[in-house]
């Protein structure tokens, strides 16, 4: 048929504009803005190029801070979310009735406002003037200490973050797992069964083997959206991160572009490429990893 | 070993409409397997066949009724405490295992005083892919395997834990017709070699009549009929065994016994000594027929297909069943097409009469 | 013999007994984290002002339920705002995306033309990019532009998604070109084919990508953050940063719990209505990608 290359371009011609706009646009500029010293946005001037943004952006202590929430809520979230999202996809698989309704509920947090829900996690754990909050009071029924999750200590307000991002991310990775695990042929577990093969072994020499390319998928996806972790931050610390010390590398861009201390398009720049070069780097890792453990049918 | 099944019943639940009656997939069986044998479960689909299988393995638990290995009644032993190997249709080679991983897998789920160290393992893995003859491809995985292939990986599976009882589930549906001839001899030789009592389903009488020492055919959860192959075709016991052996099929008439004789249509055709008189459906063999002018049945030719080693012959009849009938006689006959009619005189062993309505044999004696 | 097969039956049902229960029950305990702060929001957000902060141990039922907080939540700070501000970015973007990768989408399944296949693997590599990267710069354009608190602002750069571009193309190219080929030979237009054929045909992915696109305008918070600070224009997450920030007073806790059921109800109604669809949609968006 007749070639019409006129007419895809007329097709073509929004997502190429929008595209150009916001997308490729701003990749070429973010690489120039990092490397412009001292961009001054409201007279678009600066007054050399070099690493200087980089510099100071992995000076700043706030970066630093940033960085080490970033990384202990990835290392935490990721295999802790993947682990039981598989183990309640497996029991799901399991059961024989009321499955639709656990899924379906389990899913509930996907579609939710996380800076909403984020509000009342941020009520069950905090510790106010008029009341120790529900969770300190279950802390204290089974002998424990109250803490104040949300103003201090460190640890108790990483454990809400991580408590919480595990919460959200959930949803999705029950659901991939569960559809995974239905993708699997039964003939395998049944000609597992005549072999006496045990419910453990079933699991760690069949099953995940078998799924393995969607754990993998998890996995991938887990560090990626983990690493970017940053409204979930803002729904139970508020927009002052840096001051409550809950930063992560994304709040951190953000608030170097807006904000109290923002107004440095540059400086954000620096780290958003930092980000990314660290993110590229565990997924390039992740990958040669799974050439190893991963089977592809 | 040998295999008994005693009032064995299996109902599934309706799943269609609430408060429907039971699907009986399995009523009352009760027979014996004895030890040594090759035995196919022969039936058209849905007939039950895989249900019993699946009982004998114990992945399924009878509603009534208990199974016998030997003097062990097994009835409620899990499939793993049966000591059963099983050969599934789709095969179910664990696809991220290469072929010695996946022959290894069942031993290594020995536990206890049975466990084997990994010499003894490897050592049995070798012996099971020897007789099935695949040790030369170890090191693939089952996508890169032949279809042909990869049944005889899931058999020296199945057989590398020593089974009492292997049972084979439609083997053979999954290969092109020319491997089906091949690997069912392969089946007989390594039942033959291991002396296991072998159980195999399939809807393909031919094969289930070429390989096996016993045939069950059965239909709709019922068991019709049970013996060595040549005797459940030459003599069998109802109509559908007599319909569902042999190809090409029996053919089937409308016919009609008076005072002894069997009348298709008008032609006086074969003497019946002691049939009641009345309707009856007449099923004659396609090798039932010996083409002579003066032959009683005479019919009106459509067409022949000279097939080289034998003849057939197409034609029809007002009292026949179906769309025509077929006759096959040897080669060296000649057939004259000239006037469009044949005639034949009929083998009695090879026409079988039954009750037109439950399709219950009537036996005829030798005409004097 | 027959006693010890009656034991290892009798065991191996008692285990599958046993098993059963646990996994209920764990499925259960995760059901109620999950419930959990849904039944609280709702708990708090009816109980009065008063009582909630004179409940040093908080009940878990409101004995003297209220609604006076959901007056509040619209009287005192102006959700009505949010809720209208957010349904209409929602929408707009919704349809406008719509058109755009409906339009990509067609050109890339059904149009040749040359380095077709290489523009669209050049698309694929879009996805690679983080929305990080490109944020910091789309801010200092819209800035310049002078759209800062406005629609326009907030709606132009998220109305691409070459995601979903790349799934209704695959999708569109499942359908069989020589039903296009049939069109063309009756005379039918691009549009009109890809209006009433390809369109009808992809429905399911259509709303599959409608249902994700509107739970992410919905959720939708950095942009907005960035490019709003002017409370007219404040989408339903800031709306609650900021009453949570300055709005009924920091320990108004009812109110605030008030404010985020409205917020919260759209959503899940919509989910308890299309949760099959929806879930569906997620899974298969999900592996795709």
């Amino acid at each position: 048929m007749e070639r019409s290359g006129w007419k895809a371009f007329l097709y073509l011609i929004p997502a190429l504009l929008f595209l150009g706009a916001f997308m490729i646009y701003p990749l070429f500029d973010v690489f120039i803005y990092s490397f412009e010293e001292g961009y001054n946005s409201a007279s678009q001037t600066y007054f050399g190029t070099g690493f200087y943004n980089y510099s100071y952006v992995l000076h700043d202590p706030y970066f630093m801070q940033a960085l080490k929430n970033t990384f202990i809520l990835v290392i935490i979230t990721v295999p802790v979310s993947t682990g039981i999202s598989l183990l309640i996809a497996l029991g799901l698989s399991s059961i024989p009735k009321l499955k639709e309704l656990y899924q379906t509920v389990f899913f509930l947090p996907y579609v939710t406002n996380t800076l909403a829900v984020g509000l009342v996690f941020m009520i069950l754990f905090k510790k106010t003037a008029y009341s120790e909050g529900l969770i300190n009071l279950l802390i204290n029924l089974f002998g424990g200490r109250s803490v104040d999750f949300i103003d201090c200590p460190y640890w108790a307000k990483m454990f809400v973050l991580c408590f919480y991002t595990v919460w959200i991310v959930m949803p999705f990775k029950i659901l991939i797992l569960t559809s995974a695990l239905a993708s699997v042929d039964p003939v395998y577990y049944r000609a597992a069964r005549v072999d006496g093969t045990s419910k453990t072994r079933i699991f760690t020499k069949i099953t995940v083997p078998l799924i393995s390319p969607m754990i993998f998928y998890l996995v991938i996806t887990g560090f990626i959206g983990a690493f970017k972790a940053y409204s979930d931050a803002v729904a139970l610390f508020g927009v002052n991160l840096n001051a409550a010390g809950m930063n992560t590398i994304v709040g951190y861009v953000y608030d170097m572009l807006y904000g109290d201390s923002g107004g440095y398009p540059s400086y954000a720049s620096a780290a958003a490429i930092l980000l990314f070069i660290i993110v590229l780097t565990i997924t390039c890792i992740n990958l040669l990893v799974s050439r190893k453990h991963v089977h592809y049918s | 070993m040998k295999i008994v099944l005693k009032n064995l019943t299996k109902r599934f639940p309706n799943r269609n409409k609430k408060g429907g009656a039971d699907v009986i997939a399995v009523n009352d069986f009760d027979f014996e397997i004895p030890d040594g044998m090759l035995v196919g479960l022969l039936g058209p689909s849905g007939c039950g066949k895989s249900t019993t299988l699946n009982l004998i393995s114990g992945l399924e638990k009878p509603s009534e009724g208990r199974i016998f290995f030997g003097e062990d009644d097994v009835t409620d032993l899990p499939p793993e405490n049966r000591g059963v190997g099983l050969v599934f249709q789709s095969y179910a080679l664990y696809p991220h295992l290469n072929v010695f991983r996946n022959i290894r897998f069942p031993l290594e789920n020995f536990r206890g005083k049975d466990r084997l160290t990994k010499e003894e393992m490897e050592k049995r893995v070798v012996e099971a892919a020897k007789l099935v003859q695949i040790d030369h491809l170890m090191e693939r995985k089952p996508s890169e395997l032949s279809g042909g292939q990869q049944q005889r990986v899931a058999i020296a599976r199945a057989l590398v834990k020593m089974p009492r009882v292997l049972l084979l589930d439609e083997p053979l549906s999954n290969l092109d017709a020319r491997l089906r001839l091949q690997t069912r001899e392969e089946i007989r030789r390594i039942q033959q070699e291991t002396k296991i009592t072998t159980v195999f389903v399939t809807h393909d009488q031919e094969e289930a009549m070429s390989i096996s020492d016993l045939i069950v055919v059965m239909k709709d959860g019922v068991v019709h009929q049970i013996g060595k192959p040549q005797d459940v075709y030459d003599d069998p016991i109802d109509q559908f065994v007599a319909q569902f052996l042999g190809t090409p099929p029996i053919n089937m008439f409308d016919g009609e016994v008076r005072n002894g004789q069997l009348y298709i249509g008008e032609d006086k055709v074969l003497d019946v000594p002691g049939v009641r008189d009345g309707a009856v459906a007449a099923g004659i063999r396609p090798e039932g027929f010996i083409l002579d002018y003066e032959g009683p049945l005479v019919c009106e030719l459509t067409r022949l297909e000279v097939m080289g080693r034998d003849v057939s012959i197409i034609f029809k009849d007002e009292a026949m069943k179906g769309e025509a009938v077929r006759a096959i006689i040897d080669a060296k006959s000649r057939v004259d097409t000239g006037s469009g009619k044949v005639s034949f005189f009929l083998k009695p062993d090879k026409v079988h009469l039954f009750e037109p309505e439950t399709g219950e044999r009537l036996r005829f004696g030798k005409a004097e | 013999m027959n006693t010890e097969y009656d034991l290892i039956s009798k065991q191996a049902r008692r285990r599958e007994t046993v098993r059963r229960t646990v996994v209920y029950t764990l499925l259960s305990v995760w059901g109620i984290v999950v419930l959990f702060p849904f039944y609280w929001m709702v708990l708090s957000s009816i109980k009065s002002f008063a009582s909630y902060n004179s409940e040093h141990i908080p009940r878990f039922i409101a004995s003297d339920p209220t609604f006076e907080n959901y007056r509040n939540a619209f009287v005192q700070v102006n959700l009505s705002r949010y809720l209208v501000n957010t349904l209409i970015y929602t929408l707009i973007t919704t349809a406008l995306m719509l058109v755009v990768i409906t339009l990509s989408a067609y050109a890339f399944a059904r149009l040749k033309f040359r380095g077709r296949d290489l523009l669209f693997t050049l698309f694929l590599a879009l996805m690679m990019i983080p929305n990080e990267l490109v944020i910091i710069t789309n801010f200092v354009t819209i800035t310049d532009m002078g759209l800062r608190n406005t629609f326009t602002g907030l709606i132009l750069p998220s109305v691409t998604s070459v995601f979903y571009i790349y799934l209704l193309k695959e999708n569109f190219a499942q359908v069989p070109e020589d039903l296009y080929y049939a069109a063309k030979v009756d005379g039918t237009p691009d549009l009109r084919y890809l209006w009433k054929v390809m369109i009808p045909i992809c429905r399911p992915t259509m709303i599959t990508i409608v249902i994700l696109k509107v739970i992410e305008c919905w959720n939708a918070y950095v942009w907005p953050r960035l490019i709003t600070d002017n409370a007219d224009y404040y989408l339903v997450s800031n709306g609650i940063q900021e009453i949570r920030e300055n709005g009924f007073g920091r320990e108004n806790i009812p109110a605030m719990m008030a404010a985020v059921v409205v917020i919260s109800v759209p959503l899940v109604v919509l989910f308890l209505i299309f949760h099959k669809k929806i879930m569906e949609g997620v899974a298969r968006g999900g592996t795709k990608g």
